[in-house]
């Protein structure tokens, strides 16, 4: 592999860093109290909350880190954090 | 699931759980799209997000070292006018970044009038580095060069006003917002990226490592200092204040007692001296800026 | 076409017929006279360059910096305290590969404050990664600004560089200089195109760091370059040659050097009172010669190797010294002639502006000839006993 001039590097290889391995609580969406407002993706400092065709949120395990943020925010209390079993 | 959730600022980056420096260069780029070519300087942000060779930035991105961000700014802005492309350019720096070592190149940069963005994304301290004090960190927060002690109460000195030294540089638009309102942040971003010449943003920014509390709560903390009084949301124009948020203000100890940084004036004994100084500071902002929403009796 | 022109305002026009488009300097002394007269040409629109009037030097190098990440050609001068500041973003330019060119009037460092010439302040920089050329005279402080943008830009090398002058002895000093026409520099010196810039189209990170799994071999490609750089500085400086008969092919120019017992190494200005002191003791039969180093980096190891093969001794004047040990300039000669016999003897000259005669040039070779340096030159014993 060469290296990037200058210490230079085009974006797409961040998300080989699978960050979802710091976790050791999980956020478990409960749909039937979700609202779709959108809360939970928004505030999501890594943007790993997507929505599905319906508007529901899908986190996306890989890179979650588990930090919480998205089940305190959520005004629904459609989130649950679960301790990770591995 | 391998969806474009994360939008320009792409996952896998490096930052702690419950970021708010990540929420806001998340939130940043969301506002300014990807015809904006970003500066950063050293700091957090740009640690967790650019080890060789996983950059984090979908967008054009430099950084240089950590107090030019201003000035390599300059360059870029001059260079994009002289070639006739109609990028925007946003400066991102720390507090420590933006208060202290790159006041330099940031103030010149202002005074000449390049038409560019700056914000800070303020933590009150220096955070990559492990927690020491900076212009930024506020009264009596202990950090590790302004540690609380037997004889110290933590930082001796208060916040620097920096949003107002700017302003004094003849700034169009400078504001001041916090990740505890995401979407008042971005409308900030796109307000001061459509405003021609140099506008500045400082981005309260609370630090779940530096400050101690757990990332979960970083929203709640960055509310509480706005209800507190001790962060004011606010907008300047010409010079001139022009939007304050509003609050039902709480007593500054909601605020300070949720972290570990204020933990010595609570524990073994409450020091009611020093929780009254930074209550007073907190005064002093809801008078300065009209905070106080009076409820009806 | 030769012109009677100052020395700052013959590298000006080199510099505005390089075609910069960005400009970002802040004064000092004694570099003044070529950022005023640039400022000029671009306020009488005789150079279309945005000029940036930046708050320090820190932020003139950080600002070429950017603009050069963006895709522009850039420019700026400095010297002395002014590099000193720079010192940082120095290492930044050659760690992010800018091409970004700047002239240095050489000047010494404080303290003492002195605005005098020597060469402490570039030579400072030898660990940095920018090319470092000496110019003896104005007409080769005004062409050696083209060749160092045809250098510094060519895909292989993609470093800044330095065109370094010593201050007031040539930058303030009026000479004839054969200037070349906007054209003539235009056929040497085509309009740049970077490899890589910050582009929305083309998104790419700039400068990111790197952890110990990478850092070494960025820094064994930029050192690479540095070295490969005397590739380019031979076929470029065979191109000035050929097109307006200044040939910059060499990275040493040889003085008298072919039948010399002893040979003084020396850079810049200097070298003229040199050649000078040369002629006047070969006409006393003593064969002495000098060898001139146009390029400090990339360091003509080879050239020097060869160029000194026949000497009996060497004698190295050094406008610097790495206080503590020797002068830059020596101590690297020594290196390069390593395993050989011959002594390599330094002498310390001409800081901070102390004038330099002919009769010292002869002082010195006498000196060497009798096993005596590695000293101050020159010191005022009454001073400092």
């Amino acid at each position: 592999m060469a290296l990037g001039l200058g210490c230079t590097a085009k974006p797409g290889k961040a998300k080989e860093n699978k960050t979802g391995s710091w976790r050791t609580f999980r956020p478990e969406f409960l749909h039937e109290k979700c609202t779709k407002c959108g809360l939970c993706s928004q505030v999501c400092p890594e943007g790993c909350i997507a929505e599905d065709g319906e508007g529901q949120p899908v986190p996306d395990y890989d890179y979650c880190k588990g930090c919480g943020l998205c089940a305190e925010e959520c005004p629904s209390q459609a989130i649950e954090m679960k301790k990770e079993e591995k | 699931m391998t969806g474009e959730s994360c939008g320009l600022f792409e996952y896998g980056h490096r930052a702690c759980g419950g970021c708010a420096a990540a929420m806001a260069a998340r939130t940043i780029l969301d506002a300014a799209g990807k015809d904006t070519i970003v500066v950063s300087a050293t700091g957090c942000m740009e640690v967790f997000s650019t080890p060789y060779p996983e950059t984090a930035w979908k967008v054009p991105w430099i950084h240089s070292l950590f107090e030019n961000n201003s000035a390599v700014a300059s360059g870029i802005v001059a260079s994009l006018k002289k070639q006739g492309r109609k990028e925007k350019v946003i400066a991102l720096g720390g507090d420590g970044a933006t208060f202290d070592i790159g006041i330099l190149c940031l103030s010149g940069a202002f005074e000449r009038g390049h038409d560019f963005v700056y914000i800070c994304y303020d933590n009150e301290a220096y955070m990559n580095t492990g927690i020491q004090r900076s212009g930024a960190t506020p009264y009596d927060a202990s950090t590790t060069t302004s540690p609380a002690g037997k004889c110290s109460t933590g930082n001796r000195r208060p916040k620097k006003d920096l949003p107002m030294i700017l302003a004094a540089h003849g700034a169009p638009y400078v504001a001041t917002a916090s990740i505890a309102y995401l979407p008042d942040l971005k409308k900030k971003v796109e307000k001061a990226l459509a405003t021609e010449g140099p506008c500045y943003l400082q981005v309260h920014a609370p630090c779940c490592t530096g400050w101690g509390f757990e990332g979960e709560k970083t929203m709640a903390i960055g509310k509480l200092a706005i209800e507190t009084g001790l962060w004011v949301n606010y907008e300047m124009e010409e010079g001139k204040v022009t939007r304050v948020k509003k609050v039902v203000r709480k007593p500054v100890e909601a605020y300070l007692k949720e972290q570990r940084r204020f933990r010595h004036l609570f524990k073994p004994t409450r020091n009611e001296p020093e929780i009254a100084k930074i209550q007073a500071v907190a005064d002093r902002n809801a008078e300065r800026f009209g905070i106080d929403i009076k409820l009806k009796k | 076409m030769m012109e009677f022109m100052e020395g700052s305002h013959a590298v000006a026009h080199s510099v505005k017929h390089c075609r910069p488009e960005v400009i970002a300097a802040y004064p000092i002394t004694p570099q003044t006279h070529i950022v005023e007269a640039l400022a000029e040409m671009v306020a009488n629109c005789q150079l279309d360059a945005e000029y940036i009037t930046v708050e320090s030097e820190f932020s003139a190098l950080s600002a070429c910096l950017g603009a050069s990440a963006a895709g522009s050609r850039v420019y700026s001068a400095t010297t002395s305290q002014g590099l000193a500041l720079m010192f940082e973003v120095c290492f930044n330019c050659a760690g992010m590969r800018m091409p970004v060119v700047m002239s240095i009037v050489n000047r010494a460092m404080g303290a003492p404050l002195s605005i005098w010439n020597d060469q402490q302040d570039s030579i400072s920089l030898r660990d940095s990664g920018w090319l470092q050329f000496y110019a003896e005279d104005n007409q080769e402080a005004a062409d050696l600004h083209y060749l160092a943008y045809k250098v510094a830009e060519d895909r292989n090398v993609l470093l800044p560089a330095f065109v370094c002058f010593d201050g007031f002895i040539l930058s303030h000093t009026y000479e004839p200089v054969d200037m070349l026409t906007q054209e003539q520099a235009d056929s040497y010196l085509p309009r740049y195109t970077p490899v890589q810039r910050l582009d929305s189209a083309d998104p790419i990170s700039f400068g990111l760091f790197a952890s110990p799994d990478y850092y070494m071999e960025f820094r064994y490609q930029i050192d690479q370059a540095v070295k490969g750089a005397a590739k380019k500085i031979a076929s470029a400086g065979r191109e000035f040659g050929e097109m307006f008969g200044r040939d910059y092919s060499d990275l040493v120019e040889s003085y008298r050097l072919d039948d010399a017992d002893c040979a003084i190494v020396a850079m810049g200005s200097i070298c003229g009172t040199v050649k000078d002191a040369i002629d006047e003791m070969r006409k006393d039969g003593k064969k002495v010669g000098l060898l001139r180093l146009r390029s400090f980096r990339p360091f003509p190891e080879k050239e020097v190797r060869s160029a000194l093969a026949g000497v009996n001794r060497v004698a190295v004047l050094d406008k610097n010294v790495s206080l503590g040990t020797k002068g830059a300039v020596a101590l690297e000669v020594r290196d390069a002639l390593y395993g050989q016999q011959v002594p390599v003897l330094d002498y310390i000259i001409a800081l901070g502006g102390r004038d330099v005669r002919k009769k010292d040039i002869r002082a010195v070779v006498d000196m060497a000839g009798q096993g005596k340096g590695d000293l101050f030159y020159g010191l005022r014993q009454e001073l400092v006993s």
